[in-house]
């Protein structure tokens, strides 16, 4: 599946950002090269050309430069946070709420590029 | 020749039985029409959060305290990130690190050896979409379909340590945990709408070895005679490898049940790198004490349990109890039939669920709760073998008069309107040998003279002459009264 520029996930800069930030530890020298970064861009279905590239790399080591300014501080016996909010997850009771399913679907395939018979279409994907 | 070990991993994909979807309120129900079960949460939309089913959530708590894991206190859910057209968001909501059961185990039998398989974890996750290839209209040419009423769908994937030695250990863990699933009642079990499916991960290496070989995993085996076939094939393949000097690559493959074979996917460049991180769209799952024990008091007895008790209260064998404990719908048959016909006779009627019923079941493609005849029924049946009014023969025909849904609601119905009683009375039975001895003194001569074969010959004519109904042990009795 080639890059192609606004195809793909909901949330690709969350993405890209998230998971640099949370895999920081995988990155032992604490700076990108241009190479990791256009893996990246590959990995999250984002087109960069070189010169987006060299701005994202920028970008991206001041990230880096920022956290190594944290890392100062001393977390010895401080638990990992998985949320910035230190709150628990609300729960759903377990019912089905969704009514009209008929219409609401014909509302959503209005704005897909391409429906058919209640099938969304995609470029043809089979292994 | 080289001796090979062989080394077996399963991950499990458990669809769980929630009426709505594990992060938005659409219906999980198997068969609808295209996306009329995929709301804006489902399909992605910009803007949407997921919020958490509770009853996945218990789903999870039932399986940790059903396989003596742990529940975790506190767990986290994350994205795994990769792009195929049925998974809108471009990740999949899982667990990562903190899942919310770890630890655990299930005990298998494989022929006569017991053995326990260990549990790393079970981690709840939500379902993809479908992709359809073929069946599209004239519009459709060159391109895939996608069916988004799948995505969402609650599943719990369970894992455990490499601890299985052959394909048969494989299948045996499947069904156990399949029978498990079913029993605390978190999946229908439905295979073939893939409720239930298996990734086996396959490696060999010599035996003595202590590392692991180089693995390859076997994706979506959804019957439990694809699992055998695909690791039995894989395994050969694997050994044939190396033994011609080769050497086993990690990858993914499929099983082709047509050709029997396993075939790797095409390698997706970076398809392992899902760069997971924990979820901000939500917080973590926090399951406190009292909601474990709440759900602790709701379980069913649980299987092994069950067995225990049924081996000390009703004097099975280690064999029988579990055979009858195969389903918890067949293990409360087989104890309704127990309440019907006296714990004295459990035993003879855990032979009759086990043989007689389960060759008819089997023979007319059922389950046990589709059993043409009630427990009430065959218990009814049993206590009269147990207590002399018919034979063993007899009952078989009287069994299936039940089954075959006559117009007959009892064992004793049957019986009285056919006359079907066995024939005790003594007097009536020496008339009857009297005659019998007298037209075979040829038989009588070769008794005397030591045949015993001749002593049952004449058993054989006095249940001929009565069409079955004597009962053969007091013909016996009476026949060496007679010529001792």
């Amino acid at each position: 599946m080639a890059p192609v520029r606004g195809c793909g996930g909901k949330n690709f800069y969350d993405t890209l950002y998230g998971s640099l930030v949370y895999h920081l530890s995988d990155f032992v020298t604490m700076s990108l090269t241009l190479e990791q970064v256009h893996r990246i861009a590959h990995l999250a279905r984002i087109e960069v050309d070189e010169v987006e590239a060299r701005r994202t790399l920028g970008q991206l080591n001041g990230i880096f430069g920022l956290i190594e300014t944290m890392q100062a501080v001393d977390t010895q016996g401080v638990e990992p946070m998985a949320h910035a909010q230190d709150l628990a997850q609300r729960l759903r009771p377990d019912c089905v709420t969704e009514d009209d399913q008929v219409a609401w679907r014909a509302a959503f395939q209005a704005i897909a590029p391409e429906a058919e018979a209640g099938l969304y279409l995609v470029p043809r994907v089979i292994e | 020749m080289k001796q090979w070990e062989v080394v077996i991993g399963i991950e499990t994909h458990v669809q769980l039985s929630t009426r709505a979807k594990i992060f938005s309120g659409s219906s999980t129900a198997f068969g609808a029409a295209p996306n009329l079960q995929a709301n804006a949460v489902d399909i992605a939309l910009p803007g949407v959060l997921p919020v958490l089913n509770k009853g996945a959530v218990e789903c999870a708590i039932r399986f940790g305290l059903a396989i003596g894991g742990e529940v975790a206190a506190k767990s986290v859910f994350a994205r795994k990130n990769y792009f195929y057209p049925d998974l809108p968001k471009g990740y999949q909501i899982s667990q990562y690190e903190l899942p919310v059961v770890c630890g655990g185990s299930l005990s298998i039998q494989v022929g006569e050896t017991e053995k326990t398989i260990a549990l790393t974890r079970a981690h709840l996750e939500e379902d993809a979409g479908k992709s359809l290839h073929e069946g599209l209209g004239p519009a459709a040419q060159g391109r895939s379909g996608i069916d988004l009423n799948r995505a969402g769908t609650p599943l719990l994937e369970i894992v455990t340590e490499p601890d299985m030695r052959s394909a048969a250990e494989a299948v045996a863990y499947a069904r156990a945990l399949h029978a498990l699933v079913r029993w605390i009642g978190i999946c229908d079990g439905n295979m073939q709408e893939g409720s239930f499916r298996c990734d086996a991960n396959v490696s060999v290496r010599a035996a003595g070895e202590s590392r692991l070989g180089t693995r390859r995993e076997i994706k979506n085996l959804n019957s439990f005679r694809f699992l055998q076939q695909a690791i039995d094939y894989e395994v050969r393949w694997q050994i044939a490898t190396i033994e011609d000097g080769g050497s086993i690559e990690q990858a993914t493959v499929l099983f082709d049940p047509a050709s029997g074979e396993t075939r790797a996917m095409r390698s997706k460049e970076d398809a392992h790198d899902y760069r997971y991180f924990p979820d901000p769209d939500l917080l973590p799952l926090v399951i406190d004490r009292q909601w474990v024990e709440q759900v602790r008091a709701e379980l069913p007895e649980l299987p092994a349990a069950r067995r225990q008790r049924l081996i000390n209260e009703h004097g099975l064998s280690a064999y029988d109890a579990r055979i009858v404990t195969t389903s918890l719908d067949l293990a409360n048959y087989y104890e309704a039939t127990v309440a019907a016909a006296g714990r004295e006779n459990a035993k003879t009627c855990a032979n009759w669920v086990m043989v007689d019923l389960a060759a008819r079941l089997n023979r007319e493609d059922r389950e046990i709760g589709q059993s043409p005849i009630s427990a009430t029924q065959l218990g009814g049946l049993i206590a009269r073998i147990a207590d002399g009014t018919i034979s063993t023969s007899m009952a078989r025909k009287v069994f299936d008069e039940l089954c075959s849904g006559g117009d007959a609601a009892s064992a004793d119905e049957i019986i009285a309107r056919q006359g079907l009683q066995q024939i005790t009375d003594s007097d009536a039975l020496t008339a009857l040998i009297d005659e019998l001895l007298a037209a075979n003194p040829g038989m009588v001569a070769e008794f005397r003279s030591g045949k015993e074969k001749a002593f049952n010959a004449l058993v054989g004519q006095v249940m001929k002459a009565t069409r079955g109904q004597a009962n053969p042990q007091r013909v016996g009795e009476l026949l060496r009264q007679k010529l001792g």
